[in-house]
């Protein structure tokens, strides 16, 4: 395994699930999400709830991990503000598990906490997840590298976006 | 979005645990850190070091203006958006010889269109001339000729003497109003470029090395009309503002105290006034007007998408 791949940070590869346009101009350091009251709401959810659980985050690494528990090996916790884009959350975690993987940490599962909705998700991980994130970094490097980005998607979600005004401004 | 604080008396700007304090005599005003996006400080006012680290751990630009409603200078907090990507797009932009001719041009366009409804003037052979312009040179040239009939114009609306621009310092209120108002309008810009990837010192109208944050000057050029001259019209049409509120020496004139306050009140009015932007298809202010032309010009250098200025009559209020 090329460790050099697992260079992105957790949410860009919920963006590749989201919007590979937002994937684009975040890598590039077109970044909005200052400016949304969505992001300052999920930051403020993040900064407010498991409070106790958090330890310290691990300094020179792309991923930032909400927080962690030990079962039959480490249990990654994600805590989200809504279940919308669930995929997207679900794949973000797998990497997660997949990055601590590749560090040789062993990793049982990860959750998702929907703490507004009170749901849980298990995300459970195989040698299948192993390939589809192989597949899914590959494909993101596509994206990055392209000379200028995807063109915009018309999603519903699109008005909740960060980016939103940039794109159909 | 969070609010523009004006500070118009002389005092003290000091941090208060997390919060700004503003003290003057026996006043004593909190400022909310968090409802705050910019301070324009119109006033004279001492602080230190620690108010300045508040302001740039919240990414809050404070702009300062001396005794006589000159602009000094920005506290710009260390870096808002960067991004090398857009920086190295910028620069080829200028270098490039036609690519900075096309930008050149269109923020003198901006600012023609947006003169010429406000005005009532035919506009049609700057137009012209201005797209026969084959360097920057002459299309600083169109802009300048183009702005002398502007002003006459604003002689014969206001009925306020003009003779000729003077700037430092101004001669008459038409021109200490205009000198205030582009000084406000050049802030403003700034502000907005902090929340973007821009960076506001490469620009293509006007020279990089003209002033520190020369890409203001740029886009400012779009929306002098609409904020600068626009409100002087509309302050004088209306008798808000009149002789009484300047300070007027045979060397120089400048807005007094009251004329400035009146003059930042109509300023923030018309920032936060709403038109209907069809390509949002929603109401906007006319502050995110300025941010949506930042990113026009973003998706120009970025995506080939070509910049069109703003023709801010043909929205609907």
């Amino acid at each position: 395994m090329d460790l050099r791949e697992l260079k992105f940070r957790g949410t860009q590869v919920a963006y590749y699930v989201v919007c590979q346009r937002k994937l684009w101009l975040f890598t590039k350091g077109i970044s909005f999400e200052k400016e949304s009251e969505y992001v300052q709401l999920g930051k403020l959810l993040d900064e407010i709830s498991f409070s106790r659980e958090k330890g310290e985050e691990f300094a020179y690494e792309p991923v930032s991990i909400d927080f962690f528990s030990t079962g039959e090996g480490l249990v990654v916790h994600e805590i989200k503000h809504s279940s919308a884009l669930e995929q997207a959350h679900i794949l973000q975690v797998k990497y997660y598990i997949y990055y601590l993987k590749t560090k040789g940490i062993k990793v049982s599962h990860g959750i998702i906490h929907y703490p507004k909705q009170k749901k849980l998700l298990k995300v459970e991980f195989d040698e299948k997840d192993e390939e589809l994130i192989n597949e899914v970094v590959r494909k993101m490097d596509e994206v990055v590298r392209k000379e200028i980005p995807p063109k915009v998607i018309n999603k519903p979600y699109c008005k909740k976006c960060a980016y939103w005004e940039y794109c159909y401004g | 979005m969070a609010e523009i604080y004006y500070i118009t008396t002389n005092g003290t700007l000091r941090r208060d645990e997390n919060t700004i304090m503003f003290e003057s005599g026996e006043i004593k005003k909190k400022i909310p850190i968090e409802n705050t996006s910019e301070l324009f400080i119109v006033a004279e006012v001492s602080t230190n070091t620690k108010f300045l680290s508040l302001l740039s751990q919240n990414g809050i630009i404070a702009h300062f203006f001396n005794y006589y409603g000159y602009y000094i200078g920005s506290f710009y907090p260390r870096e808002g958006n960067p991004s090398g990507h857009v920086l190295i797009k910028q620069v080829e932009h200028y270098l490039d010889k036609e690519k900075r001719l096309y930008l050149a041009k269109t923020f003198v366009l901006g600012s023609i269109i947006n003169s010429e409804k406000l005005y009532q003037i035919d506009a049609s052979e700057h137009l012209e001339k201005l797209k026969q312009a084959s360097n920057v040179q002459e299309v600083m040239q169109v802009e300048g000729s183009f702005r002398k009939l502007c002003y006459k114009a604003l002689e014969e609306l206001t009925g306020w003497e003009f003779e000729t621009r003077t700037k430092r310092p101004p001669q008459n209120p038409l021109n200490a109003l205009i000198s205030f108002g582009n000084s406000l309008v050049y802030a403003k810009v700034l502000g907005e470029i902090y929340h973007t990837p821009l960076n506001s010192t490469v620009s293509y109208l006007h020279e990089p090395s003209e002033k520190r944050h020369s890409l203001c000057l740029d886009v400012a050029e779009v929306f002098k009309p609409i904020l600068t001259e626009g409100l002087i019209l509309e302050l004088i049409r209306s008798g808000t503002i009149t002789e009484n509120d300047f300070l007027e020496e045979t060397e120089y004139c400048y807005l007094n105290l009251d004329g400035r306050r009146k003059f930042l009140r109509a300023f923030d009015n018309l920032l936060k006034s709403t038109v209907y932007y069809p390509k949002l298809k929603r109401k906007v202010s006319i502050r995110t007007l300025i941010r949506l032309e930042l990113y026009k010009l973003v998706k120009h250098l970025t995506e080939n998408e070509p910049y069109i200025p703003l023709n801010y009559h043909s929205l609907k209020k």
